[in-house]
């Protein structure tokens, strides 16, 4: 008698040859390049999916859901700062450089973040009016690269941002491939149009925290001790990164994890390169209790931040504000499969597919070929984003942000979001336990704490 | 221009270099034109940055880290030495250091002219973007390194990588290059290089011979990324 054909043996896919890596040897050995994309890493993470909130029942009182008050209004930077910066909710939108998005785009930033009360970043590549004019609250960033960095745009912000590095690529500088570089990026920059684009992974006159000190004492006496002085690290040695910042003289130092996304990093940067966010601030919050500067110097967390509950679970956790870049994307339209232009949605899946993906599934802002108009610097393309429309779209997905934050605050009894703290939670798994150093659901154990 | 025979005098000795900024800092045009004199730095850090006016600055004595840094539109001579990004950034006017700087002198700077008698350390002119820098010794490593726009005169020496991954900054060095960056490459001199290196020099007020300067210049074959060069440039 035959034997009757074993298919599942016979077909049986490798795990470690699955076909995405075979896919990837494919691509490596017919171009001889590593694969350039946008958006943050892709991987399955530990992140604040992995844990609870304990909401309040017999032994805590909770707050009646949507009557009772409950504060959101955050301060930041009030170390040394003369004039702190002060935002009704502690959602802001992380850092994205007009280059990267349209100016459309930073001008729909500006117009939602003013909206609700919260402030919005500049990025690689400098202040664009638009962005300046529609920011009630405008952090301006001072990246290694300094691509059209002046003393008056640090006049005219409300906050500066030393950025170290990112959450995306810790360790790697800006990347803006010369598809995106136009004549306005261009001179923006100082580049020559069209050119492949790669920003310093350092900045070029300093060299470790304590130049980092005199630097910020710079900005600071530039700015008459007016304005908060952030860091930004990109998540890695994450406890001594914060210690050092703090001893640089930052007023707020924000964490990005590496979820972060980015508008064009070498994919086994953003996939293998720095530590879960979720991991991160527990180290960040950990340094600043170890220097006793809790509350006086601020933590904003980012990197894979998405719905409240992720907002609720980082200020638990002890950041101050968390910063926001891909799902404000995504509200926006990112990843869309219409763009809305002249009062009428249009199909974008012609476009995606022309890009080799669909709607869902894109990473090529690095191409500048958005087909939502977003991570674009075509003058057709950029047209499909509509920057009331898109405002008001983002003004909604802030606001629905708060409003599960309060209301996950109040079901822990807390009358200020900034009440939420970590022994409102538990984790789900072991990983997230230990990452978080909250118990295991329904045990007091938190690995790698009492010995075990 | 009636004020510019007023003088301000500062001793950072007994004054508080904050209290200096905030009058530097005072509104422009009630400061053009004015001569501030700074005594007793003592390499003090962060003298005279963030300036906005056309004012003259006298600094006598060595400065520390970012001496006249974001400069715009100051006149900002050091009588003395010059620490870590001395003008680092800056927009318009001038810095004249009369001994030597440190690291990143003229770091990023987008304008004006920045002066280094003396020698200046390494990464001289890092990312510059479009400013000049004459240097009438020599400088260090890593010097013009990403330097996007702008010029460089070097009378003396330059280290090892000069104008490594360099863009549209032009370099002149009269004396040896140890070793040229990654896609830098030495150009022949035109006249307009040598009316170029002439003007610098007298802005700067230092004689050197025309005929010893090359031109450093991009190559441009880093400006597209090439999977073919196997990272050897």
């Amino acid at each position: 008698m035959e034997t009757k054909p074993l298919k599942h043996l016979s077909r049986e896919q490798s795990f470690g040859y699955d076909r995405k890596t075979l896919d990837y040897i494919r691509n490596a050995a017919a171009h001889g390049l590593y694969e350039i994309r946008g958006m943050g890493a892709k991987r399955a993470l530990p992140n604040f999916d992995d844990l609870v909130f304990l909401g309040a029942s017999m032994s805590r009182y909770p707050l009646e859901g949507y009557r009772e008050k409950c504060l959101t209004r955050t301060v930041l930077g009030t170390r040394f700062a003369k004039k702190p910066i002060e935002l009704e909710i502690p959602i802001t939108i992380a850092g994205m450089s007009f280059g990267a998005l349209s100016a459309n785009v930073k001008e729909a930033l500006g117009r939602a973040a003013t909206e609700v009360g919260t402030s919005t970043t500049t990025g690689d590549g400098g202040m664009t009016q638009e962005e300046r004019l529609s920011s009630k609250t405008l952090i301006y960033q001072c990246l290694p690269s300094r691509y059209g960095f002046n003393p008056d745009d640090v006049r005219r912000a409300d906050a500066i941002e030393v950025v170290i590095g990112q959450g995306a690529k810790p360790g790697g500088g800006g990347m803006l491939l010369g598809q995106k570089v136009n004549p306005r990026v261009a001179k923006m920059r100082t580049l020559p149009e069209g050119v492949d684009q790669r920003s310093a992974c350092r900045h070029p006159d300093w060299t470790g925290p304590d130049d980092l000190a005199i630097k910020i004492n710079e900005l600071r006496e530039l700015t008459d001790w007016e304005k908060p002085i952030y860091v930004k690290v990109g998540a890695t040695r994450t406890f001594n990164d914060v210690k050092l910042a703090v001893h640089s003289g930052a007023d707020v130092i924000v964490v990005d994890g590496m979820q972060g996304g980015t508008a064009a990093t070498q994919t086994c940067f953003i996939e293998h390169v720095g530590i879960p966010t979720l991991a991160a601030v527990r180290q960040a919050v950990d340094a600043l209790e170890d220097l006793n500067m809790k509350g006086t110097v601020q933590l904003i967390v980012s990197g894979g931040i998405r719905t409240g509950p992720d907002v609720a679970k980082a200020l638990a956790m002890g950041a101050d504000a968390v910063a926001i870049g891909q799902g404000v994307m995504i509200a926006m339209g990112c990843n869309g499969e219409t763009y809305w232009q002249n009062g009428a949605h249009h199909d974008a899946e012609a476009d995606y597919a022309a890009l080799g993906t669909a709607a869902g599934f894109c990473h090529h802002c690095h191409t500048g070929k958005c087909p939502v108009g977003i991570t674009t610097q075509d003058a057709i393309l950029e047209q499909r984003l509509t920057p009331e429309v898109a405002a008001r779209h983002l003004k909604n997905y802030l606001k629905t942000l708060n409003m599960e934050l309060t209301t996950i605050a109040r079901a822990c009894g807390k009358q200020n979001v900034h009440h939420l703290e970590p022994e409102d939670l538990v984790a789900l798994t072991i990983e997230a336990a230990a990452m978080a150093r909250v118990p295991l659901a329904g045990t007091n154990w938190i690995p790698g704490v009492g010995g075990l | 221009m009636e004020r510019l025979n007023q003088t301000v005098a500062f001793d950072l000795a007994t004054t508080p270099l904050r209290e200096v900024n905030q009058f530097l800092h005072g509104e422009p045009k009630t400061l053009d034109g004015l001569r501030v004199t700074i005594t007793n730095p003592d390499g003090a850090h962060n003298i005279a940055v963030g300036l906005n006016a056309a004012i003259e600055v006298d600094i006598i004595g060595h400065a520390g880290y970012y001496a006249g840094g974001m400069n715009k539109f100051a006149n900002i001579t050091i009588s003395g030495s010059a620490g870590t990004g001395v003008a680092e950034n800056m927009m318009s006017g001038k810095v004249h250091v009369k001994g030597f700087a440190s690291n990143g002198a003229g770091a990023s700077a987008h304008g004006g002219l920045l002066v280094i008698d003396g020698d200046a350390g390494l990464r001289c002119g890092i990312s510059l973007k479009g400013g000049d820098i004459v240097v009438g010794g020599s400088v260090g490593s890593f010097s013009a390194f990403m330097a996007q726009a702008g010029r460089m005169v070097i009378c003396g020496d330059a280290g090892d990588a000069l104008g490594d991954s360099l863009y549209e900054a032009v370099l002149y060095v009269a004396g040896n290059i140890k070793s040229l960056g990654a896609d830098a490459r030495i150009e022949p001199m035109t006249p307009a290089d040598l009316d170029t290196v002439a003007t610098l020099l007298a802005a700067a007020g230092i004689e050197h011979d025309l005929k010893d300067f090359k031109r450093i210049a991009s190559a441009r074959s880093l400006y597209h990324w090439n999977a073919d060069a196997n990272q050897e440039y």
